[in-house]
């Protein structure tokens, strides 16, 4: 035993003498972001909007940006959506963010709570930059954490062959109007249907665009001083007619797992009249299905209301990490892409709206659909009271799963509103 | 860089010896300290990334199971047990058990079942090679396609507009349109049901090979004996297959307790929680409620229900 304990012990000894080398060894190799010996600053961005943008295109607005500023160098770290969050989330709490981060507006509460991302208004100060010109700032506690580079709208996109074929003579503005048509347009029978709910909890986004954007397009809100306030009377006006659109049978089947993708896939189909979908859908709609008849308006409203209509909205938006060693230098880079011609010039290759209220899109190129959807959105403010709440996926999971009990007859509207305002007031 | 690490290892041995040399100058011959050491040596490497793959996460975890609001916070505290408490409370937790013991147990037993079905008809005489051939390539195609493409395919096929509900409407079986998915009713059971579909020919070839394992003397003096095909079944290929039997089927309730990617790219674990299992549970706990306390805890419980199924795995292939 004595010789085995022995042994064990040598064991033990040489494994941990090697890795007590080879962690040393990856401590030393693990440094980043420094400035060289010739004073040049290598800042690292990480951001999914590269792979999303036409191939090369974000590489050269980069190589403008180093070309302006020699003494600085970019590292684009460019992956899909999804991946970038789960590295960012890894990536604050290891406090290891690469110096500019690419953020979306659901994650910046947590990650400015962690002290990941830094308060971006005394850079802003140093660099006497003039904030008025941005569209939006995305803020917790009165402090800047993001600035939204570019915004991308979801208006009601309306299949029009299916509109005519139903009878209906114009695209509804109001809710009763929506209700109408989709009625009419479920009515001309086989698998078409009037409206599509993706109330999927994998990915609960359907509670902020497609549930949320009608309280907000009549002007509602679901906050009251920053508090959940969810048993309000707008709040329960948009359930009830939710809920009503649901006993109506307007609404394709299958929505308590249908994702967004499904509802695109539909709309491109044909199978369903009416979406609320991102305007960035209407490039791949008219690839997937050239022939299909479609335009774009603005949410319809409560009846009777006449005031400016909200448009829920997703950003392509930007922060600097607090742990950056170079932060003069990052603000330089995000002030780049905010300026007037950049950002401008990166609207039109996303096919979105500016963060810069003085840049304009170039739309001479692109569908005459974006340019009809920038005059509703220029009418109208954006709206996604989710931007900038703690947990706000959790958020609307927790929603989704209230409403699809309204949905099945498990529960009444003011109880599902009740529960939620309790769940988000315990998370808020 | 991975040479430089590997080098390490080997540098080690000569390193040491003058270290231990005070401690035990009695048998203090370098050399001979140095020969004891080479096996460990060439150990080192399998060990240091058996430590830092696998010891070194699962210690960690286990020790964020203990604390509050780890990861997200730079000083979490020591909590004990709390965050066990809270998951082992929690309704959604205990949903996630019940529907994880559903669908493991339902999934192996059906795996096995077609499994040894369709073995057995690849096996049989009866059939010409040319014909055993077509059906060994069309039972293995749902094993060849990955996760991702089988979720796809079935909620194209499942979804209520989709050619399921075409072909059982046409042939009248069904009036409308049934919402396989999306009805938290049948979610569980259709998902159960593609696992299965995707799981089975593991089980199959498996089984094949056993089968084709059997030596032809202990039919043939089954035979003599005058018995017939469902005694001959019982007694002769069931005891032959059953080692393998018992391996695959303990195997297979740790594989499917960890099966997540189909999960989420179907159901996501709704509607209102009909799906939601032990590892759709854990990830909703990390990466949306960023409480990685509880979803350590979660995962722990998990890692010690799975240690119940490795560890008769072990004491069945040690039997053999």
């Amino acid at each position: 035993m004595a010789v085995r304990a022995a042994r064990l012990k040598r064991l033990g000894a040489v494994t941990a003498a090697v890795a007590v080398a080879l962690a040393a060894g990856a401590c030393g190799s693990g440094d980043s972001g420094d400035a060289s010996s010739d004073g040049t600053v290598t800042l690292e961005f990480a951001q999914w909007w590269a792979p999303e943008l036409p191939e090369g295109s974000f590489d050269k607005l980069i190589a403008d940006f180093t070309a302006q500023n020699p003494n600085i160098k970019v590292k684009l770290l460019s992956a899909p959506y999804a991946s970038t969050k789960q590295q960012l989330v890894t990536g604050a709490a290891s406090r290891t963010l690469p110096d500019v981060v690419g953020l979306d507006g659901a994650w910046v509460n947590d990650f400015a709570k962690q002290g990941a991302i830094a308060d971006l208004t005394p850079l802003m100060r140093e660099a006497n930059y003039d904030a008025s010109q941005l569209a939006s700032q995305v803020q917790v506690n009165g402090k800047t954490y993001m600035i939204p580079v570019v915004n991308f709208v979801y208006p009601l996109f309306v299949n029009q062959d299916l509109l005519s074929k139903a009878g209906v003579s114009a695209v509804p503005s109001t809710r009763s109007e929506f209700l109408d048509a989709a009625k009419k347009i479920s009515a001309t029978g086989g698998n078409v249907k009037g409206w599509a709910l993706p109330l999927d909890t994998a990915v609960p986004n359907g509670v902020q665009n497609d549930v949320m954007s009608w309280l907000w397009a009549s002007g509602g809100s679901m906050l009251a001083d920053g508090k959940p306030n969810l048993t309000s009377a707008p709040v329960k006006s948009t359930i009830e007619f939710i809920k009503s659109l649901n006993d109506a049978g307007v609404i394709v089947p299958g929505s308590l797992t249908m994702k967004e993708q499904d509802k695109v896939e539909k709309f491109t189909t044909g199978q369903v009249g009416m979406v609320i979908d991102s305007l960035a859908h209407i490039n791949l709609i008219k690839k997937n299905n050239p022939d299909l008849k479609f335009t774009v308006a603005a949410l319809p409203a409560e009846d009777g209301y006449t005031g400016q209509r909200g448009m829920p909205y997703a950003s392509w938006g930007i922060g600097i990490a607090n742990s950056s060693k170079h932060k003069a230098e990052a603000f330089k880079l995000v002030q780049f892409l905010l300026s007037q011609q950049t950002n401008a010039q990166l609207s039109t290759l996303a096919n979105g709206f500016p963060g810069n209220k003085t840049a304009v899109p170039d739309f001479s190129q692109s569908d005459p659909l974006f340019k009809t959807a920038f005059d509703i959105y220029s009418q109208g403010y954006p709206a996604n009271e989710f931007v900038g709440l703690p947990k706000s996926e959790d958020l609307m999971r927790s929603f989704a799963e209230q409403l699809q009990l309204v949905l099945t007859g498990k529960q009444s509207v003011d109880d599902a509103l009740a529960r939620s305002q309790e769940a988000w007031s315990s998370q808020m | 860089m991975t040479s430089a690490h590997v080098d390490h290892p080997m540098l080690a041995p000569e390193a040491a010896p003058p270290a231990l040399q005070p401690v035990t100058p009695r048998r203090a011959r370098p050399a001979a300290v140095a020969r004891r050491l080479v096996p460990y040596a060439y150990l080192s490497p399998t060990a240091l990334l058996i430590a830092v793959l696998m010891v070194v996460p699962i210690v960690m975890v286990i020790s964020y199971s203990f604390r509050d609001n780890v990861i997200v916070q730079e000083n979490p505290v020591f909590v004990g047990f709390a965050n066990y408490t809270r998951v082992l409370t929690d309704p959604e937790f205990l949903t996630a058990l019940k529907n994880t013991f559903v669908f493991i147990t339902v999934s192996t037993v059906a795996h096995l079942v077609l499994g040894l079905a369709f073995a057995m008809m690849l096996n049989t005489p009866l059939l010409s090679g040319v014909t055993k051939a077509i059906f060994r390539i069309v039972y293995i195609l749902p094993w060849l396609f990955t996760i991702a493409v089988i979720a796809v395919i079935w909620r194209l096929l499942l979804d209520p507009a989709g050619v399921v509900n075409y072909v059982l409407g046409t042939l009248g079986l069904i009036h409308d349109g049934v919402n396989w998915f999306g009805d938290p009713g049948k979610a569980l059971w259709v998902l159960t049901f593609v696992n299965i579909w995707s799981g089975y020919p593991f089980f199959m070839i498996s089984l094949l090979a056993a089968l084709q394992g059997i030596p032809a003397d202990l039919y043939e003096a089954a035979a003599v004996d005058g018995a017939n095909p469902v005694q001959r079944f019982l007694s002769v290929t069931l005891p032959q297959l059953r080692p393998v039997i018992v391996s695959m089927a303990v195997l297979d309730l740790i594989w499917t307790s960890q099966q997540f990617a189909l999960i989420w790219m179907t159901t996501g674990g709704g509607p209102l929680n009909a799906t939601e299992m032990l590892s759709t549970y854990t990830y909703k706990q990390a990466f949306s409620e960023y409480e990685f306390a509880t979803a350590s805890a979660s995962a722990v419980i998990v890692l010690l229900l799975t240690m119940i199924l490795a560890f008769f795995y072990v004491r069945q292939q040690r039997e053999r």
